[in-house]
């Protein structure tokens, strides 16, 4: 075996144990508590251990959310929910704020470089968060069973979006439609790669505005990071570059994700000792999560996180079907 | 030293400039709150002991149990722990609006009308977020 075979492989295994361990724990609290509560209202569990849970939790998530290419809300929501003792409500209104604060926290950056393109955004994040205030109220309306089971069939869809998605870092647009034309969404960037400004424009302008109401839809409802939706549609039906899209994504989610929180908080689902470790902890991981990079093997990571996510996509669906609960 | 590199738009500057200074002051007050929260400094409107039995329930059932509030209510409630850390969750949550107020006299200055709609659309769109106003019925 190749020796670099051998240390991506020791790598993986050392993570997955990592994962599984802490995965391992959550879970035997979680059961304890259940027990817990089954026989008397209050808990043996001390209520400080949970924050600490998901502090130690989100931290290594923030750093795996960085390395697979993912978003924290999109990995927080199902594994969260499948494996912590926490409604679903609070959890979806924590996974908001989770993603909603590192897309706060990247912006400015990416704004400032001219990455993430203001022009591009506004009119999608307009369609994006009124769709989003929508699918909130509708995920807080819904029996939880039914939103457990559509967002464990959602993140299996993730999951074979992250397959099956290709990217295109320069896409052609032969001919900017008329309605981006009319925005005027279009723009330049430095290329550090190959030391060019790239020019770019987009198309398909109102095909990808109905998409967004579908994805703010889906934000809204599961509470998720809506990246793994935004990227695609951006870059590969509209034909941004792939850094305008990844960039833009990561604005668009600090706005729709806004109108998506407010009715979460506004409906009293804010649980301050769930959601400032949590925060905290994704955002001090994936400060870690882009030292590390330098040096790391994405490609391995990010074949963990899609067998991550399916994995806590399919607890979400049986939960909700109350197959394994 | 010239920078050739291509600029943003002042409003685009504009935006990121209060968007990191409301994001970053938004986590401050969040860990600040949060740890005179957890020290117990100040009384709680839900005990610490007792959230671990009730963060099982639907956010509707959470709030019929406890009494805590919903909507803007924790504003009047400041003066205990927990309703302390919606400070910093607002200012989050609030930072974008504050954002777009800001470009929307940029884009008049620059006459740029359509931006200028979206932006105040955007505004309409988050303040009925905020505001309380939409609520969802609960199971």
């Amino acid at each position: 075996m190749l020796p670099g075979t051998l240390k991506i492989l020791k790598t993986f295994v050392a993570v997955m144990v990592f994962l599984t361990l802490i995965l391992g724990v959550a879970t035997a609290f979680a059961s304890t508590e259940a027990l817990t509560l089954s026989q008397e209202p209050t808990s043996d569990v001390a209520w400080w251990v949970w924050p600490l849970a998901l502090f130690v939790f989100t931290f290594v998530l923030g750093i795996v959310a960085v390395l697979g290419g993912v978003g924290g809300g999109v990995l927080y929501v199902p594994i969260v929910s499948g494996f912590f003792p926490f409604h679903l409500d609070f959890v979806r209104a924590t996974g908001l704020l989770v993603a909603l604060s590192t897309a706060l926290a990247a912006g400015p950056g990416l704004l400032k470089r001219n990455l993430a393109s203001l022009r591009l955004s506004m009119p999608m994040a307009l369609i994006a968060s009124a769709a989003a205030i929508g699918g909130a109220m509708i995920g807080l309306a819904l029996p939880t069973n039914i939103v457990q089971t559509l967002l464990g069939a959602t993140i299996i869809g993730i999951v074979f979006i992250l397959l099956l998605a290709k990217k295109s870092d320069f896409p052609i647009v032969p001919k900017p439609d008329a309605l981006s034309s009319a925005l005027g969404i279009m723009g330049i960037y430095r290329e550090e790669s190959l030391g060019k400004d790239i020019e770019w424009h987009v198309h398909r302008t109102p095909q990808a505005l109905f998409l967004f109401i579908i994805i703010g839809v889906m934000a809204g409802m599961f509470g998720l990071g809506a990246g793994w939706a935004n990227v695609p549609v951006l870059n590969l039906l509209m034909g941004a570059p792939l850094k305008v899209s990844v960039a833009s994504s990561v604005f668009l989610l600090s706005i729709t994700d806004t109108a998506a929180a407010w009715v979460f908080i506004n409906k009293g689902a804010v649980l301050p000792l769930m959601v400032v470790p949590s925060v905290i902890g994704v955002m001090l991981g994936s400060r870690i999560g882009v030292k590390i990079l330098a040096t790391a093997k994405p490609k391995v990571i990010k074949w963990m996180v899609i067998g991550l996510l399916f994995v806590s996509g399919l607890r979400a669906l049986l939960k909700g079907l109350g197959i394994w609960n | 030293m010239n920078d050739d590199k291509p600029k943003a738009s002042e409003e685009q500057l504009a935006y990121a400039g209060l968007l990191g200074n409301g994001a970053w002051t938004g986590l401050g007050i969040l860990v600040i709150t949060f740890i005179i929260y957890v020290s117990g400094l100040l009384p709680n409107v839900v005990d610490f002991n007792k959230l671990q039995s009730l963060w099982k329930l639907r956010a509707a059932d959470y709030i019929h149990e406890t009494g805590a509030p919903v909507g803007w209510g924790w504003a009047s409630l400041l003066n205990n722990g927990d309703m302390l850390n919606f400070i910093g969750v607002a200012v989050l949550a609030g930072v974008t609006m504050a954002c777009y107020l800001r470009v929307v006299p940029i884009f008049i200055r620059k006459k740029d009308t359509t931006y200028l709609i979206i932006a105040l659309l955007e505004v309409c769109v988050l303040l009925l977020a905020a505001s309380g106003i939409l609520t969802a019925g609960g199971h």
